[in-house]
């Protein structure tokens, strides 16, 4: 029974350097670690071979280089993608699926820098594509101009965020009241406010729970519109968000690195203490990123109804939350974030075929705790190591050498 | 006590920290029942030794034996139950709960039934046995600092402690309290505890230890001298490796108009009760105001309501030819009202930006640091390097984050900051508290040279020394009013101390 008497425990110690290489490496450790994990909960729900099917799934979601090749030829030879297939339709709605993802992720970013905890993007969504809906059909006539239309239908969805995000940073400043009950709590009322007006609301257009369609001037313009011209954009779905998405992205970037009103975001966020200590307006600034957050979110829903061209019952919910996970994935940068949104919507668009349906967002889910697990290991260094009895042993006892 | 055997051993510890060889093969020893100083400058590693022996760090190699036994020492626990317990700087206390809560908090007996009042009556006993008495049942947020740091030394008496680690225990105590902690500690090595004292205050040091050891750089440089007939000069020597002036060269103030006003200011502390009671000052340029006291008298108040931080119940406040007040745009302000706080890290900096990020903390909103709307990276880098030169901040790059740096660095960043921007005025409080004898030396020649260059200067500090050799006026603070104003030339420290007492004195 000797070895009863080594005992082994975990020696926790904080890490003083870390790299910033660290932080990436954590990332995408986290994410491998994750689909290992997710492959035995495959296997535990009848998949014989979990590689296979993570290969199928970055087949839905982006393609195969095969695929691709031929679409680069067909584009080439301006002509129809070959095998009936559609050489880049997978990756195509993968960045239709990436651009709401991206910019509730960009609205967590800003808001998580500043250590505001704003899990309320679903609801400043909502509330952006009920504004961009409201401007689509009830304040410009139909025959307004595209440009002019979606223009002003993005301006609503923004303002709309804007200020559903700046209840809660005006309770938060004003009151110290908890942002992350409120944001929560507002969603709620956002879904609830959505569905009054579109399933027994005056928008309803009665049993089909929805609002019709919208004019064309108010949907985005998609790529396969250009079939007649160009064979291989045939039954591509792309539109504009992507690049709107990431447009917000450099932008929020430049906000956070290069900005003097960024600078003050890093220093509150960072020792609030100091940022009053400098001078720095607390309040003004809580409530002018929650603002700011759910003016990013808002414009994720007005991408949304001009994608789909019509608000209904069955508006999304949740991609207020995977904009925090995909915001934790991304350590906060909003460049990172145009790559792990990506990656996140091929993911979304690969899993729809798998059944169970649960499967996406039991990924999702393994991989957020994951990687905020794998986090651990980069902030501290922990060793597993012997423990040589204490000397309150009887003398005489000899060491365990192993 | 020549012959004593040993308490402790500590043989060719090594401890390294990013960058840092904190410990470099490091022997040191104590007999039992000594006072055994640990002297050395702000990362000397002294600190990191004491960390070592309580179980706090691990080091990469060497041994530690305790009474003859060779120990290892994995967590503080094991560190106690070899008789070693440790009294950090900043406490390890929890505030909202008692005495007696706090000195069975994280043992393993009992394990499910707490007898709370068997405690607080062995505590009491143990209080009274050591002369360190406290309320078992008072909670920790009511107790002074001073007491404080009782419960810290009676929590390792509790737990059985033999020897007792220090460090800095003096620096948030007053002179009368650091005498009683003196005779406590007295009384603790007749009854054959052992006690290390990390210092870097030689007048302390020479006071109350029994033999020194000199740190510097991670290296012993004098192995358990003798404190007997070793003087300031010759330690000052030894922990800098090179020669120390004690005194501040400094001609005659010629004060010029007055930059402050304050008039009948007054203001509450955090919860709710006055701490300023309609106090009058004045600072004129090319003067310095020390503001001597005991911690807890107001002086924290009075340097957060002078720049911004707290708002006043009462009064008014007229720096140069604007009302300082709750509508005072502070950003602009505080380019010519420099402040160097009291807690350089949790205020005056922020840990995990750079060094280049942190000097620009006061004058990001204009050029040529911003342009427009943005932040001139080019320019916010020439600002550090020539700050890091000129002030000679050691650090790997401008772009190492602040948390890296030791505390007089950090606190050269801090005096970088407020000084380049050609202040009018500075409120600088405890600016070299926790700070060996160089990096204060250089603090107090930064200072007088403010004061040369014609800045008013309010200096709070609770050392007396620093305050009698830097003021040009002197003022003690007591309950929150200004006991009284002396020119520093009658200044007699006897009188001062009495008076930060709250006796009344005619000076």
């Amino acid at each position: 029974m000797k070895w009863l008497k080594t005992s082994y425990r975990l020696n926790i110690e904080t890490r003083l350097d870390n790299p910033g290489w660290a932080g990436v490496l954590s990332s995408i450790m986290g994410v491998i670690l994750a689909l290992i994990v997710g492959g035995f909960v495959l296997r535990a729900a009848g998949a014989t071979d979990p590689v296979g099917t993570y290969r199928e799934i970055f087949k839905e979601g982006f393609g195969t280089p095969k695929d691709w090749q031929a679409g680069i030829h067909a584009l080439f030879t301006n002509t129809d993608c070959p095998k009936g297939s559609l050489c880049f339709g997978p990756l195509s709605d993968t960045l239709v699926k990436a651009s709401p993802i991206l910019l509730t992720t960009l609205a967590c970013i800003i808001a998580f820098r500043m250590k505001l905890w704003n899990i309320g993007a679903d609801g400043q969504m909502f509330f952006g594509a009920w504004a961009a809906t409201g401007i689509a059909l009830f304040v410009l006539p139909k025959t307004t101009d595209r440009p002019v239309m979606l223009g002003a239908m993005a301006l609503a969805g923004i303002l709309a965020g804007f200020l559903y995000g700046a209840i809660p940073g005006v309770l938060k400043a004003v009151l110290n009241i908890n942002e992350i009950i409120t944001t929560l709590m507002l969603n709620y009322i956002a879904y609830k406010w959505l569905e009054y007006f579109v399933v027994v609301g005056p928008w309803s257009l009665g049993d089909f729970e929805s609002t019709g369609n919208f004019a064309r001037a108010a949907t985005w313009p998609r790529l396969t519109e250009l079939a007649e011209r160009y064979p291989i954009t045939a039954g591509l779905t792309i539109h504009p968000g992507i690049f709107l998405g990431i447009a917000a992205a450099l932008l929020l970037a430049w906000i956070i690195y290069r900005s003097r009103w960024g600078y003050e975001i890093r220093v509150i966020g960072n020792n609030p203490r100091a940022a009053r200590y400098a001078g720095m307006n607390l309040k003004r600034n809580i409530i002018l990123v929650m603002a700011f957050s759910g003016g990013l979110a808002g414009l994720a829903g007005m991408n949304e109804v001009a994608a789909l061209r019509t608000l209904s019952g069955r508006f999304q919910r949740g991609y207020g939350f995977t904009g925090v996970i995909v915001a934790w994935l991304a350590r906060l940068n909003p460049l990172a974030a145009i790559f792990v949104a990506i990656l996140f919507g091929g993911l979304l668009v690969g899993t729809k075929l798998i059944q169970p349906q649960g499967i996406a967002s039991m990924l999702q889910g393994v991989i957020l705790f994951i990687v905020i697990g794998t986090e651990l290991l980069f902030r501290y260094r922990i060793q597993l190591e012997k423990v040589i009895p204490a000397p309150a042993q009887e003398p005489g006892e000899p060491h365990d050498s192993q | 006590m020549t012959e004593s055997p040993n308490a402790f051993e500590m043989y060719g510890i090594v401890k390294r920290f990013p960058g840092v060889l904190a410990n470099d093969h490091v022997d040191f020893s104590c007999y039992v029942g000594e006072v055994h100083a640990l002297l050395g400058e702000n990362g000397a590693g002294k600190s990191t030794l004491m960390n070592v022996l309580a179980g706090l760090y691990r080091p990469e190699a060497g041994e530690i034996t305790i009474n003859g036994r060779r120990v290892s020492l994995h967590s503080p626990q094991d560190a106690i139950a070899n008789g070693i317990g440790m009294v950090h700087q900043h406490f390890m206390l929890v505030p909202s709960h008692s005495v007696a809560e706090n000195m069975v908090l994280g043992l393993k007996h009992p394990r499910f039934i707490l007898n709370l009042r068997q405690v607080e009556e062995q505590v009491k006993a143990l209080g009274e046995q050591y002369s360190l008495s406290v309320n078992p049942r008072a909670k920790i947020w009511e107790l002074c600092v001073g007491e404080q740091q009782r419960v810290e030394v009676l929590k390792m008496l509790f737990r059985g402690a033999r020897v007792l680690i220090l460090d800095e225990p003096t620096a948030v105590l007053t002179p009368q309290e650091v005498e009683v902690l003196f005779n406590t500690l007295r009384d603790m090595t007749r009854r054959g505890h052992t006690i290390v004292f990390i210092s870097h205050k030689l007048d302390e040091v020479v006071a109350i230890a029994d033999r020194v050891t000199v740190m510097r750089r991670g290296k012993v440089t004098a192995a358990g001298m003798s404190a007997k007939g070793v003087t300031k000069a010759q330690l000052a020597q030894l922990m800098v490796g090179r020669e120390i002036t004690f005194e501040v060269e400094k001609n005659l103030a010629e004060p010029g108009e007055v930059v402050l006003s304050v008039m009948k200011l007054s203001a509450e502390n955090d919860r709710g009760l006055p701490a300023l009671r309609e106090i009058d000052v004045q600072v004129r340029a090319g003067e310095i105001l020390g503001i001597a006291g005991v911690a807890g008298n107001g002086q924290r108040e009075l340097a957060e309501v002078l720049t911004g931080l707290r708002s006043a119940s009462g009064g008014k406040m007229v720096f140069g030819d604007i009302e300082l007040n709750d509508h005072t745009h502070w950003i602009d302000v505080g380019r010519r009202l420099a402040h160097i706080p009291e807690d350089r890290a949790a205020v005056g900096s922020v840990a995990n930006l750079s060094v280049a990020e942190n000097l620009i903390l006061k004058n990001y909103q204009r050029p040529p640091i911003a342009s427009g709307w943005s932040i001139n990276n080019a320019a916010v880098r020439k600002n550090a390097v020539r700050l890091v030169d000129e002030y000679q901040i050691a650090t790997p790059t401008v772009e190492t984050p602040v948390r890296m740096l030791s505390g007089g660095n950090l606190q050269r960043v801090i005096l970088a900051r407020e000084i380049s921007g050609h202040p009018k005025l500075m409120v600088a409080v405890h600016p070299t508290r926790g700070l060996d004898v160089g990096a204060t030396e250089a603090v107090h020649k930064l200072l007088v040279k403010q004061r040369n260059e014609g800045a008013a200067i309010l200096l709070i500090s609770e050392d007396l020394d620093e305050l009698l050799c830097l003021s040009d006026r002197l003022a003690v603070i007591y309950e929150g009013r200004l006991v009284s104003e002396i020119p520093i030339e009658n200044a007699d420290i006897r009188a001062i101390g009495l008076m930060m007492a709250g006796t009344k004195v005619d000076a």
